[in-house]
């Protein structure tokens, strides 16, 4: 079989580009990107104002030991937990829409290297979450301060800039879990049926339960918010903000490779 | 060249392909038939290194997909014409794919127009008929003008002028020298565009040999005898008299006796013999769509049973018995259609026994109630 002279081998660097292109093209070709960022953004940031808002106004009303627990900085990140729900859903559609629509198959067989096309496509959409995520990390912190008036605190203040930077990771990384466990799962359903309830009610129950506390803690999102937290008075957990976002990170990278272990050995 | 050696698939108990070994050659377009869910699609996924052989291999010019440089360069395949997100435009989808293989943009809008999209080519791939979604994935095949094209039933939903536009073009490809694999149920599709014929069933090879020997071995004819109405004895008499002088006989739904394995005048010369009265004598040419239903026949995973339409109708003759009974004797022969490049009648030669791959003996109970029926529409369908 002969190889015309246009089909020169493309080097791995190349190849690499050339799936990251591709990778780009169709996640900017996809409405749900826009809608679920742009959600994800709104609801971190409005709920985020809104909290801060009521916090301000109910000051005066708080007990002296609330008072010396009260955390500026991560009031205005109230809206967290409810945004990250949108960067989820974003994650899971991202991988699961190419298993939903059989995508998947034209994908690896133009890209064998499944090992490639996966990172390819994690990298891109990663690096999506981490602008959008950071962006809404300082748009939170800033518009969550202003509602608070008095009771704010300045960027330049002690442990605040790595509070809103580590606000902009854990978004980042709520995200590449969730891609991880849709490659894992293929469906966008199941992924979405398991992910959503776990990190908007188990997760704060088995963390708020004095039972279960012990292991709560230790779950992703449980252990990277504590990067978000300038005030630690009343925190019990035994790691600090830089650890709690690492045993996030491991969360992750198993997350990772499970999935990149599947996908793998699976038939598409 | 796609070469299969011993390619075996099982999920579980199920074994999807089993030790299929063929040859896809360039310069021609093969033709992959066989029933729904007699391992095509499976096979295909295999040849693209999408899903891994429980034992076997198939390579593509001598490498397994996955180890071939360029893969997506040198194989293009359309493997699901609905595998495209429905939010994502014809051009974004071809854009993606043709980055991922490192094929310029600019190709994009040549294969759109190969294919006739242009029109639609910002649109929303949710909105696109069947049709246009097997010109999309057509399009996503041709984007690397690749040596080895695969194509899974490429004319499903395709109108009449999308199927003679699909038929045309895979001929061209394969004589500009491309290996072209077409897989397809429909045998008459197959008869018009493919020079080659892989049939499977079950999984299983039934055939491998070029469309001009499988017409040759497989459209054996046969001859409709109908004795008088109401003289049942005759047909009786008949039928042993057949039957002794070698031929096979089976009842015809219709009262007709369908033999095969003698010449006419033979079956003449034995009714005058046996003092028979005849009221038709006439050849038939069994279709290619029927030899290859009866290769396959043990091999259907569904298979459909008569409809009693119990109560819910009242009685009336079948459909096609009313055609037939008022069918003049004198049946004029254009009523039986032949296809292009099939064989002249045997019956006017000796009967040649088929080289290889001999029909089973149709069972005798169930040829009354099924096979005669979907055989006559089917006459009709070659018609096309």
């Amino acid at each position: 079989m002969t190889t015309p002279g246009t089909t020169a081998v493309p080097g791995m660097t190349g190849m690499t580009a050339q799936v990251l292109r591709s990778e780009w093209t169709k996640i900017k070709s996809v409405r749900s990107t826009v809608w679920t960022l742009g959600v994800a953004v709104v609801v971190t940031v409005g709920v985020g104002a809104l909290i801060s808002g009521l916090s301000a106004r109910e000051y005066k009303n708080l007990s002296v030991e609330s008072k010396i627990k009260f955390d500026p900085t991560f009031t205005s990140f109230a809206g967290m937990g409810l945004g990250q729900l949108a960067l989820i859903v974003f994650g899971v559609l991202v991988v699961s829409n190419e298993y939903s629509t059989g995508m998947i198959r034209t994908s690896l067989a133009a890209v064998p290297q499944r090992g490639l096309f996966l990172f390819s496509k994690i990298t891109v959409a990663t690096a999506l979450a981490f602008a959008v995520g950071m962006a809404t990390s300082f748009a939170a912190f800033f518009t969550g301060q202003a509602m608070l008036g008095e009771h704010s605190v300045a960027l330049g203040d002690p442990g605040v800039p790595r509070a809103v930077v580590g606000g902009g990771l854990y978004m980042t990384l709520i995200t590449v879990f969730s891609m991880g466990v849709a490659t894992m799962l293929r469906s966008p359903l199941l992924a979405l049926g398991i992910l959503m309830p776990f990190f908007f009610l188990v997760s704060a129950i088995l963390g708020n339960v004095p039972a279960t506390k012990k292991v709560g803690q230790y779950l992703p999102d449980q252990a990277g918010q504590k990067v978000m937290q300038v005030v630690t008075a009343g925190n019990d957990a035994p790691y600090g903000p830089w650890a709690g976002l690492g045993i996030m990170v491991l969360w992750v990278l198993a997350a990772l490779a499970g999935a990149y272990a599947v996908l793998l050995r699976r038939d598409a | 060249m796609i070469e299969a050696v011993g390619l075996t698939k099982r999920y579980g108990a199920k074994t999807a392909v089993h030790n299929l070994s063929f040859q896809v050659r360039p310069g021609t377009v093969t033709g992959f038939l066989g029933p729904n869910g007699s391992g095509k699609s499976t096979t295909m996924r295999m040849i693209l290194g999408l899903d891994v052989p429980s034992a076997g291999h198939v390579t593509i010019g001598g490498l397994p997909y996955r180890r071939l440089p360029n893969a997506p360069r040198k194989v293009g395949a359309l493997l699901d014409a609905k595998a495209v997100h429905g939010g994502r435009t014809a051009r974004k989808h071809l854009l993606a794919l043709a980055q991922h293989a490192g094929i310029p943009a600019r190709r994009v809008d040549e294969v759109l127009g190969v294919v006739g999209l242009q029109e639609v080519a910002n649109k929303r791939a949710k909105g696109f008929s069947l049709g246009m979604g097997q010109r999309l994935g057509i399009a996503a095949a041709l984007l690397g003008d690749p040596e080895v094209l695969l194509f899974d039933e490429p004319v499903n939903g395709l109108d009449p002028e999308g199927i003679l536009w699909v038929r045309n073009l895979m001929k061209s490809l394969a004589a500009e020298g491309r290996t072209v694999f077409v897989s397809s149920h429909l045998m008459s599709e197959m008869a018009l565009t493919a020079e080659h014929l892989i049939v499977i069933g079950r999984g299983q090879l039934m055939a491998d040999m070029s469309v001009k020997d499988f017409i040759a071995a497989n459209s054996a004819g046969f001859a409709r005898v109908r004795t008088p109405d109401g003289e049942a004895e005759g047909r009786e008499k008949l039928t042993a008299a057949l039957v002794e002088a070698g031929g096979q006989v089976l009842p015809e739904q219709d009262g007709a006796l369908r033999v095969t394995g003698l010449p006419l005048p033979r079956i003449s010369d034995v009714a005058h013999a046996a003092d028979v009265r005849l009221w038709e004598l006439s050849p038939h040419q069994a279709s290619l769509e029927e030899a290859y239903m009866r290769m396959t026949q043990g091999a259907v995973d569904y298979r459909s049973t008569a409809d009693p339409r119990a109560a819910l109708q009242p009685p009336a003759p079948a459909p096609w018995q009313q055609p037939l009974a008022a069918a003049p004797p004198d049946w004029p022969e254009s009523s039986y259609p032949v296809l292009p490049g099939e064989r002249p009648n045997p019956y006017a030669q000796p009967p040649a026994a088929p080289p290889q791959a001999p029909p089973a003996p149709p069972a005798p109970q169930a040829a009354p109630t099924t096979a005669p029926a979907d055989l006559t529409k089917r006459d009709s369908e070659d018609a096309r």
